[in-house]
Formats: C-alpha cells, structure tokens, sequence
C-alpha cells in the first residue's frame, strides 16, 4: 500500500491500537523548556512515578532567560525560580540540560536540529506549540501540554487520534530576497489560521526541494499558525548534508544504517492525501501582517482591508477590532506603516541564514533615528558563535542593532525583552496576537530581510526595490 | 452508567480565534503551580491595568468586558466562535478557565492542542454547527438570564425556551468526563507492550537508543 511520510512514521510508531480509534504512540525524543514542564515533575512526585527513559531527553531554559547581562543572573524573581526549578528537575532526574551559560543553550527548537538531537523519522515532542519546527528534518514532531509532557515522562508514549494527510505542493522558485517567511506567511494567508486545524501538512514541490533546512524549518514552524501541529518535509539530500557531523546524530557505527532508514522516509508516489492544494512560489512578493491573527496577512504592494467590503457579519467586526487595535486604518497602505521597535530572533527567525539575510540588507546602513529600539537576538549559543565568525555582530552593531544572547527573547514577552504599551514592532517571529509581545503592543510578522528594511526606513518597504537600489 | 449534567449561565463570545495568549497572558505562564490562575483569566481584556503573579492590589476592572457583566461573570459555559483555543500550547489556559469556573465550552470548532489539554483536565468541549452556535449567540445576547443544561450522557444541550441540541463526542472523552480518568495509570497497563515495541526498535534503530549523556 501507497503510504504517506506522515503514515510512514505514525505507523512506524504504533505500540497499541485502541479500541475508540486512538492509538498509543511512541516517543523517540522529549524536550523539555521551564515554562510547561514544573507541573509535570510535580506530577510525577505526587504520584511516585518514575521517567521511563531519561536519555530521550533534552532540556533548556529558553523563555524566561535574559538576553543580555547574562552573567548578573535573573532578575525577575519569579523567572528565576521557574528556570532554578528546571535546573534542580534536571538534576535530580539525571536528565539532559545546557544552563544558560553553556554553549548549547539556546531556543529549544534551534538547538535541537542544530545538535542533531532531532533525528528523521523520530517522534519527537515538547511542551511548546512550536515543536512543528522539528518537522523540517522528516521527524514528527508536535507540541504538547503540561498533562502530556507528565504522561510522555512517564511512560515514553503518548494516545492519539491519527491526524489526516494535507499536501501542499510548492512550485517554481522564490525570487531573490523573498524568504519561507513570506511564503509561509502567504500559505496562511490563503488557508486560514484552521486550515491545517486535525491535519498533518506535508510541505513540497520543487520550491520546497530548494530550500536549505532552516528555510525549511521556518516553513514548519508556522504549521501551528495555520491550525496543524505537525508540519513534515520529506528527507533528502539536503536533509542528509545537515545531518553530518552533528553532536548527538547517530555515532559513526550507526550512521549509514540511519541513513539507509531515513531515505525511507518520504511519501510514495500515489500515496493519497485527504487534502491537497498547489502554491506557485514565484509569484510571491514580501509579506507582512497588519492584524491580530497570522492569516492577516497582505504583500508589501497591498493595502489594508476595509471592514465595509466585508459582507460576513462575523469577518467584519474581526477586521475593525484588529485594525482598531493596530491602530490602523481600512485601505491604508501597507508602506506607510511606521514602526518603533525592531526585533529579529525567535524559534521562527534566528538562525545563522537568518541573520545572514538580515545583514547582508543592513550593510553600510544606519536604522531609523526614528526607532526606540532594534535587536538581534541569535537563536542559540552555536548561531552567535558563527555569526560573530562571520562578523555579522559588527554590522548589527554597526547600523545601530543591539547584538543579544540566545533566548525566545521580544517573541512573548516573558522576559526583560518587551513592547511596551501601543508600540509597533517589525518582528520576524510567529505569532501578532493581541498583547503577544507585551501588554497592548502591537505585532507586524515578517521576514529577517524585511525587518532589517523595516529598520532603516522607519516603516515598512519592500526589501527587493530596496537592495536593487542600493 | 453514571451521567454528568452541567448546568449554568451561558457566556457570548462572538470573536471569533480567541487565542490562548488571550485566555492567560504569557507573564502568569511564570508560575510553577497548576492552580490560582482564575483571578487571571483573560487578564488584558477583564482588567485595564496591566497585572503579573506579584499584583496583589485589587485591580482596575474594565466594565465592557463579558466577564465582567452580570450575569455572565458567574457563568460556567462558554459559547463562542471558531477555532477556539488557538495558538501556543499553554495548558494554562485550560487551569485558567477551570479555575475561574468554566466547566464547557461550546464552538463551531477548536484547536487540536488545546482540545487536547481541555479534555485531560475534565473541561468539556462541545462541537455544533456554525449556524446553531449563531442561534445560540443571538438568544444569549437578547436575555437577561440564559441558562444552559448539558447532559454529556445522552449528548444533548437544553436552551431555556426547551429548544434540545444534540452533539458528537468522541466515547473515550465522555467517559473521560464522567468517570475521570488516570491517562498516565491506563497506558503503564501496556508497560509490557512498551517494552517489547522498544526491545524491538534497539535492533532495528539503536542510533536512537544512544545514551546521550556527557
């Protein structure tokens, strides 16, 4: 039988079928950050449960971490206790973790491609929606909450109902300086923040078959933002050249029969999806958001929707409501939009190609006297090593940039790193949600390119006129 | 077999993707407990002053704000549009609404992770029809007092005018909600099935099975 990636690891994975149509899952790897794990190692003392397999586990600290001033320690009493608390749960259960000082630390869904602790054709989970990152690597991968991540540290598997198969075929290229952001951004857009709601999305094509494995993993990161908890991109070579020479990939007596199992892993010509749609990736300009919800998404040529065009009642008092948040008006154009803060990171945006593209457009350019602030914030403690290699830190620093520590950082607000109230912000994360980077402040997602124009003009421009000018 | 019924005050939320950054703003997500996240609920929308884990001063309360309006501030049954529970994966959320008092919530449709976590703290998720939850909506709106009777055995929701809804729900969510369950205690039942299916797979992938420690 014509089998899916996503059938192909699901059944792979099958320890028990229930009889009400769910199934016990097993778990290959668990990453664990301070924020939803405290409850469950409560849990599991209450109960007296012992961790199945403490070696499937990888823990860091990531949400609540300070960007800079690091050696003072946490501040913020309350952040500091969560991220102690991990520390001793770590220790106490002889389980893996990188303190905020140690080279790995970084966001948890950077580090664990990048150290090859996420593997093809493993299971993996974490307390955290943006585990769909991992997916970029052909494993899959889901974020879980707090009862979970106790149910998988005790018993190393999970019940699930099998979700169902969505392709999404990407043909053509992107032109130069269009990023996955905007495409992924575009995606939503077109499908809607439940379009992909009680599916697994397959990402291809030939767009998709060009792509490096970070662009890929920004693609699967924002699944989520379209309603599905998994994203998967089939392994190739590509996938294989990441994987070499990786901290924890399989050791040198293993790794060419991984290798020989992880070719298995892509979907069988003929293989049937309950769903199916085809994007032409050429024809995609820069996107950016100008709402409270992802999907609210237009080009950087386009204008803001007017609520009165609307005639769903519903859709129409959703678009006054964002637009009277984001303090913007119907039909205004996406380019006058001026900005106060830029922030470039977040599981989404941080890696080295990341700041790459962000650099190469703030290169002999100074950001905005207009702007309060912009920062840059490597997504892990390997991507600021290298990007300081590269001399990358220079230019940021150069054009007025602030050069930070890995964490998740300006993406929630849950550290030092924050908007303040009514402040709009350019940034490369996930999520624009009302109060989702500090109270009443207000998001515009793009991409690393886009927010480092976004910063030198003050308000938002397309970064295509603007490197072909410069 | 044993029933549950709910019975309540029915709360209107027309908006649509109300999202979990907007059930428990991220500064409560800090917390090391599963409780006392109630007085939080949808904290940025109920309060207009900011407020974090440390705020002990009453609040400043925003009068417009459902939940802040009789007879909804003592409801115990959402009502609300799609694509409810959208985004992060916080199960603070679900502790939040439990502990505010909110034993249902019926929508047109939810998010899979926060579906997910409802169910594993008993909160009970109700899927109708987009156009039944607008009759709903509107015959909320319209009444002073509005209360709801879910009887989760025979899968029915009874309006005060006697109009019955009936629903779907997955068999093994409704004896989650009436028996209540012990996930973690059910599936080390298979502890035997897996130990083989991991016997198994350190043949066939023991690059898996590395011990990873430094």
């Amino acid at each position: 039988m014509k089998e899916t990636l996503y059938d192909k690891i699901w059944n792979e994975h099958l320890v028990h079928q229930n009889t009400d149509g769910s199934a016990l899952v097993y778990i290959d790897r668990h990453l664990i950050h301070e924020v939803t794990s405290p409850q469950a190692f409560d849990g599991l003392d209450i109960e007296k449960r012992k961790i199945w397999n403490k070696d499937s586990i990888f823990a860091v600290s990531d949400h609540n971490v300070p960007t800079k001033n690091r050696s003072s320690g946490i501040s913020d009493k309350i952040s500091k206790l969560q991220v102690d608390t991990l520390t001793k749960n770590c220790q106490k259960h002889n389980i893996n973790y990188f303190d905020l000082n140690h080279i790995n630390q970084g966001i948890v869904h950077v580090i664990g491609p990048e150290l090859g602790i996420t593997q093809p054709g493993m299971t993996l989970v974490c307390g955290d929606s943006h585990t769909s990152t991992h997916g970029a690597l052909a494993s899959l991968a889901f974020g879980i909450g707090t009862s979970d991540v106790e149910h998988v540290l005790a018993t190393q598997c999970i019940n699930l109902k099998k979700e169902k198969n969505f392709r999404i075929n990407i043909s053509g290229r992107l032109e130069d300086h269009i990023s996955s952001k905007d495409l992924i951004l575009h995606i939503i857009g077109v499908i809607g923040t439940s379009g992909g709601t009680g599916y697994t999305i397959e990402f291809a094509g030939e767009c998709i078959n060009n792509m490096s494995i970070e662009s890929r993993m920004t693609m699967c990161n924002m699944s989520i933002e379209a309603g599905a908890k998994s994203g998967l991109i089939a392994f190739d070579e590509i996938t294989y050249n990441y994987m070499l020479n990786k901290t924890y990939a399989p050791s040198e007596k293993y790794f060419d029969n991984a290798v020989k199992y992880w070719e298995s892993l892509i979907s069988d010509v003929g293989a049937k999806f309950d769903k199916e749609i085809s994007i032409d990736a050429s024809d995609i300009l820069p996107q950016v958001t100008w709402g409270t919800s992802p999907e609210m998404t237009t080009n950087i040529d386009g204008k803001l929707p007017d609520p009165d065009e609307e005639s769903d009642v519903n859709k129409k008092e959703y678009i006054k409501r964002a637009l009277a948040y984001m303090d913007l008006k119907p039909k205004q154009e996406i380019q006058s939009i001026a900005i106060d803060k830029v922030f470039i990171g977040s599981c989404t945006n941080s890696r080295i190609e990341d700041l790459r593209q962000a650099a190469r457009v703030l290169k002999g350019n100074k950001i905005n006297k207009t702007l309060k602030q912009a920062i840059a914030v490597p997504g892990s403690g390997h991507v600021k090593k290298q990007a300081e290699d590269e001399g990358l830190d220079k230019i940021f620093i150069k054009s007025g940039f602030e050069w930070r520590d890995p964490g998740c950082s300006m993406c929630l607000g849950m550290n030092d790193d924050s908007l303040l109230p009514y402040e709009r912000c350019a940034s490369t994360s996930n999520r624009n949600f009302e109060g989702r980077q500090g109270d009443k402040g207000r998001t515009h997602l793009v991409s690393p390119s886009m927010a480092a124009a976004a910063a030198i003009k003050g308000h938002f421009c397309n970064v295509v006129d603007f490197l072909n000018e410069k | 077999m044993k029933n549950k019924i709910i019975t309540g005050q029915a709360i209107p939320f027309t908006q649509s993707n109300i999202d979990t950054d907007a059930i428990i703003p991220k500064q409560y997500l800090k917390s090391i407990k599963k409780s006392g996240f109630g007085p939080f609920l949808f904290d940025s929308l109920r309060y207009l002053d900011p407020g974090d884990l440390s705020t002990t001063s009453s609040r400043n309360v925003n009068p417009d704000f459902i939940l802040n309006i009789e007879p909804f501030k003592t409801g115990n049954i959402i009502v609300a549009n799609d694509n409810f529970g959208c985004g992060s994966s916080r199960e603070h959320a679900v502790w939040a609404l439990k502990d505010f008092g909110i034993e249902a919530i019926i929508s047109s449709s939810f998010a899979d992770i926060f579906h997910r976590n409802s169910f594993k703290n008993s909160l009970l998720l109700i899927c109708i029809t987009k156009d039944d939850i607008e009759v709903l909506l509107d015959d909320i709106s319209g009444s002073a007092k509005y209360e709801l009777t879910i009887d989760i055995q025979n899968q029915t929701i009874k309006t005060p005018n006697n109009t019955v809804f009936s629903f779907d729900i997955n068999p093994s969510d409704k004896e989650r909600i009436i028996l209540g369950y012990d996930d973690i205690g059910l599936t080390l039942q298979h502890s035997d099935k897996i130990k083989e299916y991991e016997s198994k797979m350190k043949i066939k992938k023991p690059w898996m099975f590395e011990d990873n420690h430094e």
